[in-house]
């Protein structure tokens, strides 16, 4: 018993050394903070495209067959609008997100200093593939037959995404987006290859200056884990409360 | 060629996989207002894809579908307008599962047509009473039998004021015990000189309510007359041997 107190006790101390001394837990901070900035950034625009994607997507899945025969010029726009989703799906879900990271700090975005917003720009982009097709499987998830009942009363095709299959898809992509969520989070740890201090980045440095990666990198991993099982929390008991919802 | 024909087919064709499958191959037909046409027919005769053709649900492959005058197929045609004017009820129900009954019947005038919501909601008590079914109101489609849920789909459907309405099988995914009921309604509307064209099986209610029964096969109207002669004088081949195999 005395060990292990003893034990305890010299695990404090060194925690101490490491973490508190010379204001080091402040890099870890920072860290969290950029992580969050990153995140939260990716995660808007990577819905924004994600809507814009799936709904070109879709809508020329649906209406190509009418707008064939009806010979507009909208067929031929969202041709070539589906054209570059599709490409756009291929190239980013086809490539590591650290080297579409590094193309966009060392080559796209040369001139700028600061990583943090070329980082929040190359996760959004990449996950706004990942929200797509999700957002694509929702919308296809909801029965044709919503849809003609839809349109069999009068709505037109965006009244009927509107006001019947969009909140209806909401439905079935909440969970899994939020789980989309959670990996952004676990993906930004590789923003220290543009410089960025994250979360990663800071247990790194830490470890770096000290001798010593034992403790930051457990430090690092124990307040993702946390972070993880918190928003996992939520979204079981939203998934639970949606199912209830349905009755 | 009366000019009372509310809906005038001509021609009407649909095909897939370029002409391989012709599940319409020129259907001619004349609905005037106030009929009651039923439509018979062994399954993949077409008699479903004819009736989404009439509101566009299939957008045929050739052929022209007067509507009040308009020629609805014309690229240039709102077809959204003409919906508004034909109501449509479809085998399984497709009610909204995360509406009441009520806000089923009302997002539609209260969204297209600009009706408040108070005089939507007041219509559309007026028919749930109708069919039954006020009590009902604030249910979700889920908690409702399928014969309630196919009585809710067909006022959703008259909420919009249709000139005419379109029935696809309304009482093939029922319950036996239920198929009463569902076509008590139809009845009712078709004495109130709603212009209903049904796509059914139910040959008892062809006889009794209709006005006028088409029999299809192969894409095409293969006899058209009264229930009478459709029923007592077949005088085509496939007719007799359809009619011989369902009426036992």
């Amino acid at each position: 018993m005395r060990f292990i107190i003893a034990d305890i006790l010299a695990f404090i101390a060194e925690f101490k050394r490491i973490m508190i001394d010379g204001d080091r837990y402040m890099l870890v901070l920072d860290g969290l903070k950029n992580t969050f900035i990153i995140t939260f950034g990716a995660l808007a625009i990577g819905v924004v495209i994600g809507i814009v994607v799936a709904a070109i997507r879709t809508s020329f899945d649906k209406n190509k067959e009418a707008m064939k025969l009806r010979r507009g010029v909208g067929y031929y726009i969202l041709l070539v609008l589906n054209a570059i989703s599709k490409f756009y799906l291929t190239v980013t879900r086809g490539t590591p997100v650290v080297v579409q990271l590094m193309i966009c700090y060392f080559i796209v975005f040369a001139a700028a200093d600061d990583g943090v917003p070329v980082a929040i720009f190359a996760f959004g982009f990449n996950s706004g593939a990942y929200v797509a097709e999700i957002f694509r499987a929702g919308i296809m998830s909801v029965d044709n037959g919503q849809f003609e009942a839809g349109r069999s009363l009068g709505f037109n095709y965006f009244q009927t995404m509107r006001f019947i299959v969009i909140p209806q898809m909401f439905k079935a992509v909440l969970p899994t987006l939020c789980n989309e969520f959670i990996a952004l989070l676990k993906e930004t740890s590789v923003a220290g290859y543009v410089g960025v201090i994250d979360l990663t980045k800071a247990g790194n440095t830490i470890g770096g200056r000290t001798f010593s990666y034992f403790i930051p990198l457990i430090t690092v991993a124990v307040i993702y884990l946390v972070l993880v099982i918190i928003l996992s929390f939520f979204v079981n008991r939203l998934e639970r409360r949606l199912r209830k919802s349905e009755r | 060629m009366s000019d009372k024909a509310l809906i005038k087919v001509t021609d009407l064709k649909k095909h897939y996989n370029g002409g391989e499958v012709k599940a319409l191959d020129g259907v001619n037909c004349e609905i005037e207002k106030g009929e009651v046409v039923v439509v018979i027919g062994p399954s993949g005769s077409g008699k479903s894809t004819f009736l989404r053709s009439l509101n566009l649900l299939e957008i045929p492959t050739k052929g022209t579908i007067i509507f009040n005058g308009t020629d609805i197929t014309a690229p240039k045609t709102n077809i959204n307008k003409h919906r508004q004017k034909m109501g449509m009820v479809f085998q399984h129900f497709n009610l909204f599962p995360n509406m009441t009954v009520l806000k089923n019947m009302t997002c539609a005038p209260v969204s297209i047509l600009g009706k408040s919501k108070e005089e939507a909601e007041k219509r559309a008590l007026e028919l749930l009473d109708r069919v039954g079914l006020k009590d009902r109101a604030d249910a979700y489609p889920s908690q409702l039998s399928g014969g309630q849920k196919q009585r809710v789909a067909i006022v959703r459907a008259l909420c919009m004021e249709p000139e005419v309405m379109l029935f696809d099988e309304p009482t093939s995914a029922l319950d036996p015990e239920m198929v009463g009921e569902v076509l008590d309604v139809m009845k009712e509307l078709a004495s109130e000189g709603m212009t209903m064209v049904v796509v059914t099986h139910e040959m008892g209610f062809a006889k009794e309510v209709a006005s006028r029964v088409i029999f299809m096969d192969e894409g095409i109207i293969q006899e058209d007359g009264t229930p009478d002669e459709i029923f007592g004088n077949p005088k085509c081949e496939r007719l007799k041997s359809f009619l011989g195999k369902i009426l036992v």
